[in-house]
């Protein structure tokens, strides 16, 4: 098992070192000039010079790279153009945020999706099946920002159950950190729990049509035995990977909906970036995003062998 | 440590331990019945086998047995059917359920594919004495490794804790046989369990069936398509064709003295050792669809007696000793020697 992981760290490497050139590329052919947008009105040709040289931009391209990956290779990320914080500062203020968003976001979207996609899977054909695809597919097709200016129209303004925006860190109130979060996290989950809930659906339904179930029901063991132990534990592994896939996708940030609620994170922070061509900033976004992108699909896969005995012993 | 399972009384001598006096069943709204009157019976001790070609309705009629017919699919026209002289009624699942893997236990054709991959095997056979017995997890565990001893397994203690994928099709046939006995049920439904394997597998596993019936005296019902099977383990045969038992009777009746149509063409299509040698024979065509099923006699599309009484339902005759046939011209001897 850690022969596997450290296999796979190894594999992750490159990975990372592709993702680092194409996001400083991808950067270097972004139109507008940072510098330009920090000179201010002026334009002052010795302002623009000093601060080329400051950020070193001057530089050839693959120098600067060079220089920015080891950089960040010792931590530094370098400094916000904008703001001049340090880069890594920044993230290490958001990060929590926008993790404890997804986390919530992802409790929701495995609490409504997966019991709505065994149910909808057994009743197959059903009026229950029937009213949890439709339900699903509404979860798909509603926009997010839709959802959520609804939800704060009717839950914050006219029930006043919950704050309509904002953010309370975790560790300085729990309870109203959770409550503040409870909408967005319950509006980015519902879409999410729509895919999860196709998804379960369709193992379930490969998985309750194999010989084993039909021995465990031989066996004479309750249907609701036959249906949890026997077939959910088969139908677990594509859930698994794609839960850790759309976990992945939530620590990106969710732009939109962090907007909506005001919430101080990932999404919010990497949109204002790349408007105020912050390269610093964006690149450290990015590097993050994808390191931890990449340690979701690394979980994935060691959740993938713990779950299936015919990879796990070798 | 001696365990103590649930044990039944002992059937009435006078009523056989499964009795399916008629089975008529479809699939979704077609009228057509895929199983029409079927009827036969086992007693305790005995193996019955059921044969015919692939689609004649074998599996499903002890499927439907079993309440294991995908639900709300089977539409059951009538089931007269009793199990120790009681009713045993198809629509009661809660009974259904008592009674499967704990006096009624099936295993199928398929070894490979009927254990579940996540589990090891130990688990899922102690699963089925938990299941209908009051047993604490230990107990059941011994049960489990006394089972596979039984099954002639060796190292059954090592084996316990290997998953499905580590053992050969042979082994998981036995796991499967093994699963199907921990409660002693004194039925044993075996659907082709030896088709999916190698030759010599294949004796292996039929007298280990066959030891074991003798070991517990429970009544087996083999359902398989080759006759050398049937030779070998059965007391009475059934053949079906087209969802209805065209003839039924002792095992040595059905192989000497065939008189239906399609029995004696089945019996001329097997090889033999002794006598003298004559071509094999075929009988032509295929076995009628739900769309294509001829009314009355099922078999008068490929028969070479047919007549036009036959699209009337046939009659059953019966020939003493069990034996009997549904066909309008049986007792064929007759016949055969007019048209030879």
């Amino acid at each position: 098992m850690l022969s596997f992981i450290l296999r796979r760290l190894l594999i992750a490497i490159p990975t990372i070192i592709l993702i680092s050139v194409f996001v400083f590329a991808l950067q270097k052919l972004l139109p507008g000039d940072p510098v330009l947008a920090m000179a201010g009105e002026e334009r002052d040709p010795a302002t623009i010079e000093y601060l080329r040289e400051k950020y070193r931009l001057n530089d050839p391209i693959p120098v600067q790279y060079l220089t920015w990956v080891g950089n960040a290779l010792t931590g530094d990320l370098g400094i916000s153009l904008r703001t001049n914080q340090p880069v890594l500062e920044l993230i290490g203020e958001k990060l929590p945020v926008t993790i404890q968003l997804a986390t919530m976001a992802m409790i929701f979207a495995l609490a409504i999706g997966i019991p709505a996609g065994i149910l909808s899977a057994v009743r197959k054909g059903t009026v229950t099946d029937y009213v949890a695809n439709v339900v699903a597919l509404s979860g798909l097709s509603i926009p997010n920002f839709w959802l959520g200016i609804m939800l704060i129209l009717l839950v914050s303004v006219k029930w006043q159950l919950l704050p309509a925006s904002g953010y309370v860190p975790f560790d300085e109130d729990p309870v109203r950190s959770i409550k503040v979060m409870i909408m967005p996290a319950f509006v980015l989950g519902t879409a999410l729990a729509a895919t999860l809930m196709r998804h379960t659906r369709s193992a379930m339904l490969t998985v309750l049509t194999s010989d084993y179930v039909r021995t465990a029901r031989a066996k004479g063991l309750s249907e609701r035995r036959v249906i949890l132990k026997h077939a959910f534990r088969n139908a677990l592994t594509p859930i698994v990977t794609l839960s850790a896939l759309l976990f992945g996708e939530l620590i990106a940030g969710a732009v939109l909906t962090e907007q909506i609620f005001t919430v101080p994170g990932f999404g919010k922070l990497v949109v204002d970036a790349v408007f105020n061509r912050d390269y610093a900033v964006v690149q450290g976004i990015v590097l993050v995003t994808a390191v931890g992108f990449i340690a979701m699909n690394l979980l994935a896969d060691v959740a993938y062998v713990l779950l299936n005995p015919r990879l796990r012993k070798q | 440590m001696v365990l103590t399972l649930v044990q039944s009384a002992p059937s009435p001598s006078a009523a056989p331990l499964l009795d399916v006096r008629a089975l008529s069943l479809g699939f979704g709204t077609s009228k057509t019945r895929l199983l029409d009157g079927v009827r036969y019976s086992v007693e305790a001790g005995e193996t019955l086998c059921i044969v015919g070609e692939s689609g004649c309705g074998k599996s499903v009629s002890s499927l439907a047995i079993m309440g294991l017919l995908p639900q709300g699919a089977a539409h059951i026209h009538e089931a007269d059917i009793r199990f120790r002289g009681e009713r045993y009624d198809l629509n009661d699942m809660a009974a259904l359920r008592r009674h499967r893997g704990a006096d009624i236990a099936m295993i199928f054709q398929e070894p490979m594919t009927s254990l579940n991959p996540a589990f090891k095997v130990g688990d899922q056979i102690a699963e089925a004495v938990t299941a209908h017995n009051d047993v604490s997890e230990a107990q059941a565990r011994d049960r489990a490794v006394e089972m596979l001893r039984r099954v002639r397994i060796p190292a059954p203690e090592a084996r316990m804790n290997e998953y499905p994928h580590q053992l050969s099709g042979g082994m998981r046939q036995r796991v499967m046989i093994a699963m199907a006995l921990a409660n002693d049920p004194a039925l044993l439904i075996a659907d082709e369990p030896t088709t999916a394997l190698d030759v010599t597998i294949q004796s292996q596993i039929l007298d280990l069936i066959r030891d074991l019936q003798a070991e517990t005296g429970m009544g087996t019902i083999m359902i398989t398509h080759d006759l050398g099977v049937v030779a070998e383990i059965a007391d009475n045969v059934a053949v079906m064709y087209a969802g209805t038992i065209v003839e039924a009777g002792p095992a040595d009746a059905i192989f000497n003295d065939p008189q239906h149509p399609y029995t004696i063409g089945l019996m001329s299509s097997m090889p033999r050792l002794t006598g003298p040698r004559e071509r094999l024979t075929t009988v032509p065509g295929t076995v009628p669809t739900v769309e294509t099923m001829p009314a009355g006699c099922r078999f008068s599309t490929r028969c070479p007696f047919a007549q036009p009484v036959c699209a009337e339902t046939p009659p059953q005759r019966e020939f003493g000793r069990g034996h009997r046939a549904l066909c309008h011209f049986a007792p064929l001897d007759d016949r055969l020697e007019r048209s030879a």
